[in-house]
């Protein structure tokens, strides 16, 4: 379910290899990227009706080149006629690179492509842009429809992060030594945040999200065979994997959100579970861990449940210690407080909430009033609970949130209601 | 995020401005709209109509009862809706603050359709 299949899947996979050989030779990353783009539209329309080449690398090779030459004579009129003869020419007519005159499709540029597309002079709204489109292959058109903008407007975010590249004078090449921790890091966070913006989506008019889901795991996969001895790459697949193995549970048919005691585990995916596992279980044993890893065990614990009170608290509420030590950020000091109130009882938890309430970050934040809303439920304060629920539901962004939070309150106001 | 920032005016106030301030104005809002567009946090613009236009509907009893008018009666109308797509609402609120030299700007998150199981 996480791979693309036919042409597409291959255009993907082609993608930052042909981008790759394209910027090798001629240097020039944004043009090529204009180029390389042009192609991969130009064989989506084509391979489907008259079959994929025998060789599809030199076939897109060939025809962005074509593009980026026309581009840089500027001769748009000739640009169009040959759009028009290459559409009718058999595909492999097209392919007249030696393969001598590139690099070997072993030498795999990924790497080289996420370090630029995720440089530090772009806003992670175009990072995740670049990325998309330059290493993922996927057009401007899905990119925009993905996140809900219009297409020019995608474009031009494009654009403007080819040319912040092109202004910080970044170069196709692997960050020196001593920048590629911080770099890697910066990679991680933005393939994650494509992950989750799949995986945050609910249902009707969402659905193409996931396909975001889908492709953040296929980077991550990728990267992971470039690197497979970061624990943190690791680390962030498994925690991928291990939460997305949840999603076929996460929403009712209606889009509304199910928590996760509430989640029906028998829906969850097995495949991606057991693969979460393995990748996990072996990198805990040998890497330094990071914040991803521990991410994903607890993950894995949630996962390892075959029912909801079967939860390892004990070990999550350890895991957290870890990642708080790892990663102080308020965010996960609130998943910390539902732990430790899970093992050491609802006041416990509102106890470790109070210690946010100075903090900047999250105060005013709907999911401080949501923990803190279910800590007073779980400590039987009803009246309390279902005004925080409220306080949370006029805070939060999010629709299926704040369907969630209204029903919690309307539920605390039935006066026959026993505490649970 | 998603932000809207809503532009109020008086519209006598905008109609007594001078033609060549009005003009100034405009030019600012221009100018913002080409580098909000070539940024990419714009997802559209729209300028509403005077205040005099508005039609006003309510159901009642099944049937609908229109009004000549704006609901409100404040001095203050809507007068533009600006929809962006930035980083933070801090950013918002320095994108519309250009707007607001002679109206009132209001800038709010959109909802959005995802969520985060609690």
């Amino acid at each position: 379910m996480t791979e693309f299949e036919g042409v597409e899947g291959l255009l993907r996979q082609l993608a930052p290899q042909v981008l790759g050989a394209l910027v090798r030779r001629y240097g020039q990353f944004g043009d090529c990227e204009d180029a390389v783009q042009e192609a991969l539209l130009a064989a989506a329309l084509q391979w489907p009706q008259q079959g994929v080449p025998e060789n599809p690398r030199g076939w897109l090779i060939t025809v962005a080149t074509r593009r980026l030459t026309d581009e840089l004579r500027g001769d748009s009129a000739r640009r169009q006629r040959e759009a028009r003869a290459a559409a009718l020419l058999p595909p492999d007519s097209l392919v007249t690179a030696s393969p001598a005159e590139y690099p070997s499709p072993q030498q795999d540029d990924t790497l080289t492509l996420l370090f630029l597309c995720c440089h530090p002079a772009l806003s992670p709204a175009s990072q995740i842009a670049l990325t998309l489109r330059a290493v993922g292959g996927l057009t401007t058109a899905q990119i925009a429809r993905a996140f809900f903008v219009p297409e020019e407007t995608m474009a031009q975010r494009i654009s403007r992060a080819k040319q912040s590249i092109r202004a910080a004078g970044a170069r196709f090449s692997m960050p020196p030594e001593d920048e590629r921790a911080e770099r890697l890091r910066a990679v991680l966070q933005v393939l994650y945040l494509i992950f989750n913006e799949g995986y945050t989506a609910t249902s009707g008019p969402e659905l193409q999200r996931a396909e975001l889901t889908a492709e953040a795991i296929r980077l991550s996969r990728d990267l992971h065979r470039l690197l497979p001895d970061d624990g943190e790459v690791s680390g962030l697949l498994a925690l991928m994997l291990l939460t997305d193995a949840r999603r076929p549970a996460r929403t009712g048919p209606d889009g509304s959100l199910v928590p996760l005691a509430e989640q029906d585990r028998q829906r969850w995916n097995r495949a991606s579970i057991e693969e979460g596992l393995t990748l996990i279980t072996g990198t805990l044993s040998r890497a330094r861990i990071g914040a991803y890893q521990v991410q994903a065990a607890i993950a894995a614990i949630h996962d390892e449940a075959t029912r909801a009170e079967d939860t390892d608290w004990r070990q999550i509420v350890l895991l957290y210690e870890l990642l708080v030590g790892l990663s102080p950020n308020p965010m996960i000091t609130l998943n910390q407080a539902v732990a430790v109130a899970m093992v050491y009882g609802a006041q416990a938890g509102l106890d470790l909430l109070r210690t946010l309430a100075g903090d900047d970050r999250i105060a005013g934040h709907h999911r401080l009033d949501a923990v803190r809303a279910h800590l007073l439920e779980m400590a039987g304060d009803h009246a309390a609970a279902r005004s925080a629920y409220q306080l949370a539901a006029r805070r939060t962004t999010s629709l299926p949130e704040q369907r969630y939070l209204d029903a919690r309150a309307a539920r605390l106001e039935e006066p026959a209601r026993q505490p649970d | 995020m998603k932000y809207v920032v809503l532009i109020y005016n008086n519209p006598a106030t905008w109609e007594a401005l001078p033609h060549a301030e009005r003009d100034r104005i405009m030019n600012i809002h221009n100018t913002l709209i080409k580098e909000l567009t070539a940024s990419g946090e714009l997802l559209r613009v729209d300028g509403l109509t005077h205040p005099t236009n508005t039609k006003t509907v309510r159901l009642r009893g099944g049937v609908p009862v229109v009004t000549d008018g704006p609901f409100s009666e404040a001095k203050e109308q809507l007068a533009g809706v600006w929809a962006l797509d930035c980083e933070s609402i801090e950013r918002a609120i320095e994108i519309g603050a250009p707007l607001a030299e002679y109206d009132t700007v209001e800038v709010r998150p959109l909802m959005d359709l995802s969520g985060m199981e609690m």
